[in-house]
């Protein structure tokens, strides 16, 4: 959006300010819970890059958060290294496998890769319980979560909050300069028009598997971090509906959106909460009809309605003579 | 040799399953592009109706035959209802609705009939046929059969009744169909009821062999990915032989190569997809569509 | 005697863009009336539009029954055969196929063997090719097929859109020929062409688009006849 921007920083800041000072008023648990919110906005916002702004159709953005997790798990549990290291290493390493997996994915088209990234999510737990030496098999790995440095006066999860706060904001600051500029454009580009974007001189192939591989990057980070959070990894937590939880949450929020990670990270986290109360089912039938009213209503998500609003709401104040309306971008959000 | 006949007939009959399930995904993807991925959930509901059929004392042909009437019903009301709201938005969007039904299917058949693997009777003989040293089960060679005369029927359907050929005209060129008064709209939901018979075949045969739970299909439905991306999502026929050639494949493969077994069985067919897709991406018999720009 | 075919202040839109700004004609049972006008100028649109095709604003009245309410199959069923740009043949489907299709729309049923024998009479080429792929044929025959399938309706008005694009001379003047016996058979025929000299002397009516526009309209010996218009407007 442009427009000022000073009441769009004042409002990033009062958010932070919030965040951080959610440990000290709620629960252990609920601290847990906002964590694991964190994890998965960082996880969509990886998706949301490759398919939001890329038009990539991953179904398979499971198997970077597996391959995060089981990474930062084998070096903990092996190789005793410190948590904090495995996230960098995890992020490198899913940068890789992602970019290796663009490549051939460049010849793939929408559904063509829908359907290759949905075999690969499926196949994902079968894998990880072959290789049992490395995995632990069904078993899994058992962890334990790392204390606060420095003698800090904070509990693991108060920590662990903090830690994947911290994540989160660097992450999202540097996805933000990433999707805004240059770069971003032509990312968008390639979405709107394949071949014009080639006609005008992006190397497409370049740029989707680059893409490819930051959005793994972004989703393994994620990962391993939740194997800290969780401390424990085990192969049917990344089944195929890891995948598709992901995927709805990219929806919901908006999938051509940064803070629409946040959104639908929200959701993903408390929705089912909630629903179990209802019956066992009820999760998943109400991430179906949500999933569905969504593509009929708000395609383009939360982030996507808020803009919307937001425009309405300006253009008749300017229609009164304040100030000019905001540009309209019809195809991604903030 | 003998084991390897029976692997091989034994395939073909899973095979079949697949070619049934493949057939119903090209189907809907020749008329709109779109494959459903719920396809094997709404396979696996239908497969619960006829469970309850049957549990109601129905003969067994009797709720076979029933359960293909509401399938095909369920179908085009899917179609109709569901689909059509955003059968104009982007392709993927109607996916997503597609992966939507999918949970939902899923999560409404554990609700209503529970997590619990329930048994499902086959209607083919309990002993096996011999042929010399060979031994078939009788299942597999009935499951050769209805899968054979369900192809059969749908063949003569499309190649001789002025219905067909709409449903044809229809998936080919929209436009012009409605230029010569076809009602499109009402074809596609035709088709999606179609495409529902076949998986619920496909559920029917498979259940007795698998036993009856909510995720029942979705091992299936990976495999007949498998059999629609091999045979082309282009070519019906394509998709039917890709069926059938998966199913001796994977057959042959976990009983001659030893490290596989059942554990990577999954990850043999994800392989089969991703090969095909980058060697030739439209399949044995697909066509490729050139893009004007 | 009341028109066959009454379009008042026809607008009609591709998405938010305007191509036709208020256009007006009307056409008498049993004629042939064609228009012209250069590339963009909203033939194809207008045809379209009485087909459904695209999003309109304006009256159209077929036989006296307002058309802008209804669907493409509706305005099929009621008689209106269209050809359209680029022939619109199922080019994966036979001749026959394609022939047996263009009856789909039809109120009454049966009487299809007449229908072909009358079809075949008027493209003996298409008795021949009868079980070939439609796809298969030449650019001529596959027009011939266009205009068949669209008689095989039984119309009473012919929507025919460029009939001479792409095709060689003698077989457009063949076509033309045709289309001359079909209109004696009773048939109406509204044309879209391109080719200004074929459309004026089969046409006894023309109207002249030009950006979405009725500019000029009136009977066809006297648009013919006038040296400034024909030098201004078509060409020669």
């Amino acid at each position: 959006m442009s427009g000022s921007s000073l009441p769009r920083v004042a409002g990033l800041v009062t958010l932070l300010v919030i965040a951080c000072a959610l440990p000290f008023t709620l629960s252990n648990f609920r601290l847990f819970q906002f964590s694991q919110v964190y994890i998965y906005a960082i996880a969509i916002l990886g998706l949301n890059m490759l398919t939001g702004y890329n038009g990539q159709f991953s179904l398979g953005h499971g198997a970077f958060y597996a391959i995060g997790a089981y990474s930062s798990a084998i070096m903990m549990d092996r190789w005793n290294i410190a948590y904090g290291w495995t996230l960098p290493v995890a992020g490198v390493l899913c940068l890789i496998v992602g970019f290796l997996f663009g490549l051939p994915a460049l010849r793939l088209e929408g559904l063509y890769l829908a359907l290759a990234t949905f075999s690969l999510a499926l196949a994902v737990p079968q894998i990880l319980k072959y290789f049992e030496h490395w995995t632990g098999g069904s078993q899994g790995i058992v962890l334990t979560k790392p204390g606060a440095p420095f003698g800090l006066k904070l509990n693991p999860d108060q920590w662990l909050y903090f830690v994947t706060l911290g994540v989160l904001a660097l992450l999202f600051w540097l996805g933000a300069n990433l999707l805004k500029g240059r770069i971003g454009r032509a990312i968008v580009a390639i979405r709107d028009n394949h071949i014009a974007a080639e006609a005008m001189g992006i190397n497409t192939a370049l740029y989707k598997s680059l893409v490819f591989g930051v959005s793994a990057a972004y989703t393994g980070v994620a990962g391993a971090l939740s194997a800290s959070v969780i401390a424990y990894v085990a192969p049917d937590s990344f089944n195929v509906f890891l995948s598709v939880t992901l995927l709805i949450g990219s929806v919901i929020g908006g999938l051509a959106s940064i803070s629409g990670a946040v959104f639908g990270a929200l959701f993903i986290q408390f929705v089912p909460n909630w629903a179990q109360d209802i019956s066992k089912a009820a999760p998943w039938a109400i991430f179906g009809i949500f999933l569905i009213s969504f593509m009929y209503l708000m395609p383009f998500g939360i982030a996507g309605g808020i803009r919307l609003l937001w425009i309405r709401a300006t253009r008749s104040r300017a229609q009164q003579g304040g100030r000019s309306a905001v540009p309209t971008q019809a195809h991604t959000t903030t | 040799m003998d084991i390897f006949i029976q692997q091989v007939v034994s395939g073909l009959a899973t095979g079949g399953i697949y070619a049934s399930l493949a057939l119903a995904l090209v189907m809907i993807y020749q008329a709109t592009d779109v494959v459903n991925f719920a396809q094997g959930e709404m396979a696996m509901f239908a497969t619960y109706i006829c469970w309850s059929f049957i549990n109601a004392g129905l003969p067994y042909w009797v709720a076979f035959l029933s359960t293909l009437g509401i399938a095909f019903v369920g179908g085009v009301v899917i179609e109709r209802v569901v689909i059509r709201p955003v059968e104009n938005a982007p392709i993927l969007s109607i996916v997503m609705v597609t992966l939507g039904l999918l949970v939902i299917c899923n999560s409404i058949a554990g609700w209503i009939w529970t997590y619990v693997q329930k048994p499902f009777p086959s209607p083919f003989p309990e002993n096996p046929f011999r042929f010399g040293n060979i031994v078939f089960g009788a299942h597999d060679l009935g499951e050769i059969q209805v899968t054979l005369l369900v192809l059969l029927c749908i063949y003569l359907f499309f190649r001789f009744t002025p219905l067909g050929l709409a449903m044809r005209a229809a998936a080919h060129n929209p436009v012009s169909s409605r230029l010569v008064g076809i009602r499109v709209g009402w074809m596609l939901a035709l088709g999606w009821g179609l495409a529902a018979v076949f998986g619920a075949v496909a559920g029917m045969m498979v259940a007795p062999v698998l036993t009856l739970e909510p995720n029942l299909m979705g091992g299936v439905q990976i495999y007949a990915f498998a059999a629609a991306t091999l045979g082309g999502f282009t070519s019906p026929g394509g998709a039917v032989l890709g069926g059938f050639i998966v199913g001796v494949v994977e057959n042959l493969v976990g009983t001659y190569v030893h490290f596989i077994g059942t554990e990577l069985k999954f990850t043999v067919a994800l392989a089969m997809i991703i090969v095909v897709l980058l060697v030739k991406p439209t399949g044995l018999f697909g066509t490729t569509v050139v893009k004007r720009v | 005697m009341s028109a066959l075919l009454d379009v008042q202040a026809l607008e009609a839109f591709y998405g938010r863009t305007k191509a036709l700004h208020g256009v007006s004609f009307s056409m008498a049972k049993g004629g042939i009336t064609t228009i012209l006008g250069a590339n963009g100028a909203g033939k194809t649109t207008t045809l379209r539009a009485i087909s459904r095709m695209v999003r309109t604003t304006g009256t159209i009245r077929f036989e006296g029954e307002a058309l802008e309410r209804k669907a493409t199959e509706q305005v099929v069923q009621l008689g209106i055969a269209h050809a359209p740009e680029g022939r619109g043949t199922f080019v994966h489907l036979t001749v026959e196929e394609n022939l047996r299709l263009g009856a789909w729309g039809r109120r009454e049923r049966g009487g299809l063997k007449d229908d072909f024998d009358r079809v075949f009479g008027y493209f003996p080429v298409l008795r021949e090719r009868r079980r070939q792929a439609a796809g298969t044929l030449s650019g001529g025959e596959q027009q011939m097929l266009s205009v068949a399938r669209a008689l095989m309706l039984r119309p009473r008005l012919l929507l025919l859109d460029e009939p001479s694009l792409g095709l060689a001379p003698l077989v457009v003047r063949e076509i033309f020929r045709i289309l001359k016996t079909i209109n004696q058979t009773g048939v109406s025929i509204l044309l879209v062409e391109q080719n200004a000299a074929l459309a004026l002397d089969l046409a006894d009516h023309v109207f002249l688009l030009e950006t979405g526009r009725v500019v000029m309209e009136g009977p066809s010996e006297v648009l013919r006849k006038d040296d400034a218009i024909r030098r201004a407007y078509l060409g020669y």
